[in-house]
């Protein structure tokens, strides 16, 4: 439950799927377009309940909420193996040896 | 009041109109009324001239970048190049901009005109470094910024080099408003400008553009100062071609005749605003789903006309597979010890090839890097690819099939620059601009120019069409 003036994330449909631009490939024309943003909530609302917020510069936005108190969490992924592999190679074609 | 039409139709139709109260400027007046505009006239009434843009960025921290010598991937490219060949190898460190590209000289006049006009923010479409950039010149002057990004699929997933622009964007103090796949973007930037009164921070203004000169004007001195020649190519990677073209036009204002090379990463058969391919791509820019078409049809941006017109400027243009950049930022890390975002390697990676083709005593120079982190270096962007499908392997670069695989070099020889046919794009933007007009002796002159060619090379297209 997001209270009144808590910092949270909405989600709202833009263009409906179907009436998407024309240039737009089938797949793509077949979803709508899709707008996240984040706010300040200016009432009590539940996760995936209607939200109206206050952004960042002060703009006014509505959506549904989707996230409370959003944050990242971007990391630096799993282990692949080929980058050990890359720095094996090039530096045995630079330098010859085991270096 | 009565509450405006927000259809996109509707605020399509209005964008003449939101674009001058967006940005101050009446692009009517560049019009010949025929396929010719005056692209000089337009670039020269920003009001801000190569020293102004240069006192400009000095003031805001940007610019001034240093060059160094990368003496170990020289060395492997002598050693894989025949006798005698294998040029001296430079990258202008443009990563160490203060929000780490060199999207920053674009960003700064923007920014600096907006606040003198008395806009009280901007906002700028773009799912690249040039909204870290925007954000980063709007917190040091004072203003508001919004940052309209294209960045998830419809099943809400994120590119981690897009999630990761957004939240240094944020870190800067932009709101950042984010959308899925589709050009519908800029009819969302339309109505950020409608509802706000912001300006238009356009990557395609003749101030973003004219930004750019000033890393082509601090290249071709660099070179005389510090190793008392200019440079004989200089390579800069492609998108929507203002990299190219503002480097290109401050070389020239340097008095460096140096070549000036396109470099894209080779993303045929993805289609840019397909839901499905969104996410199978590793690159999100600097790439040839934009670059081609940004180069044979520069105005189809959010700007009348765009001030990025690569093809008046490009001597060659070649493109790389995703594996090979990849393989060239692990080598940048491993053999120079250096660690910089893949994107921003584009260039170096076919500068590496490029070099191999040239003899010892030349110089070849990438005229960028990108700050790297969390989603956007090489291991997250890996990670990601092969989650979503994407087989990673060793062997030859040249089969790679852009969204099935990665393909790294199974040996460094196999690394090259692919040359596209410049000739064709020539062709194709002669063809796209001049559908629907007779085109007159000053229109002719004007492709002629679009297209470094001749007027000859113009009438004997324009008779082929």
């Amino acid at each position: 439950m997001a209270k009144k003036g808590d910092y949270v994330r909405i989600r709202r449909e833009i263009v409906p799927a179907g009436e998407r631009d024309a240039s737009v490939p089938a797949d793509t024309s077949a979803t709508p377009l899709v707008m996240w943003v984040k706010g300040y909530a200016q009432q009590d609302a539940r996760i995936g309940e209607e939200c109206s917020v206050i952004t960042r510069v002060g703009r006014a936005e509505h959506g549904t909420l989707i996230e409370e108190t959003p944050c990242y969490e971007l990391n630096y992924g799993s282990f692949v193996p080929e980058i050990l592999a890359i720095d094996d190679q090039l530096r045995k074609a630079l330098f010859g040896g085991d270096r | 009041m009565m509450e405006k039409d927000r259809s996109v139709v509707a605020v399509n139709a209005r964008k003449t109109e939101i674009i001058r109260k967006a940005m101050g400027v009446d692009y009517d007046k560049y019009e010949s009324g025929s396929i010719a505009f005056d692209y000089e006239a337009m670039m020269n009434d920003t009001g801000y001239t190569l020293e102004d843009n240069i006192r400009i960025q000095r003031h805001f921290n940007v610019g001034n970048t240093p060059v160094f010598e990368l003496h170990n991937l020289t060395a492997l490219a002598r050693k894989l190049a025949g006798p005698g060949k294998g040029a001296r190898i430079f990258i202008k460190d443009e990563a160490s901009n203060p929000a780490g590209s060199f999207k920053e000289r674009r960003a700064a006049t923007s920014v600096y005109h907006a606040k003198k006009m008395g806009y009280k923010g901007v906002v700028a479409s773009t799912s690249g470094n040039y909204g870290a950039a925007v954000a980063s010149q709007a917190a040091m002057q004072g203003l508001k910024c919004i940052i309209v990004q294209e960045c998830y699929d419809s099943r809400g997933v994120g590119q981690p080099e897009i999630v990761e622009k957004a939240r240094k964007c944020e870190a800067l103090g932009a709101e950042v408003l984010q959308l899925t796949v589709g050009p519908e973007l800029f009819y969302e930037t339309l109505l950020m400008l409608e509802d706000t009164g912001y300006f238009n921070a356009s990557l395609y203004s003749a101030f973003g553009v004219g930004g750019i000169e000033t890393l082509g004007w601090e290249l071709g001195h660099q070179f005389i100062e510090n190793y008392g020649r200019h440079p004989d190519v200089v390579v800069a990677a492609n998108a929507g071609g203002g990299n190219l073209t503002g480097t290109a036009r401050g070389l020239i204002k340097a008095g460096c005749p140096a070549k000036v090379v396109a470099a894209s990463v080779n993303l045929s058969g993805l289609h840019m605003a397909s839901d499905n391919a969104f996410n199978r791509k590793s690159f999100t820019t600097a790439h040839t789903g934009f670059g081609v078409p940004y180069a044979v049809k520069p105005d189809h941006s959010d700007v009348p006309r765009s001030a990025a017109r690569p093809l008046r400027y490009m001597d060659r243009y070649v493109t790389v597979s995703q594996g090979e950049v990849f393989y060239i930022t692990e080598a940048l890390a491993t053999l120079e010890g250096m660690e910089k975002g893949p994107a921003g390697n584009t260039s170096l990676t076919a500068a590496f090839a490029l070099a191999q083709e040239m003899p010892e005593d030349a110089i070849i120079v990438a005229q960028e890097t990108e700050y790297t982190g969390a989603g956007k270096s090489i291991q997250p962007q890996l990670t990601f690819a092969r989650k979503n499908g994407v087989e990673l392997k060793f062997g030859d670069p040249a089969d790679e099939v852009p969204g099935k695989d990665i393909i790294f070099p199974a040996s460094p020889d196999l690394l090259k620059a692919r040359d596209l046919d410049l000739n064709h794009l020539r062709r194709s933007i002669i063809h796209n601009e001049a559908k629907g007009f007779t085109p007159t002796e000053a229109d002719i002159r004007f492709l002629a120019e679009e297209t470094r060619t001749s007027e000859a090379f113009v009438r004997e297209t324009l008779a082929d069409m």
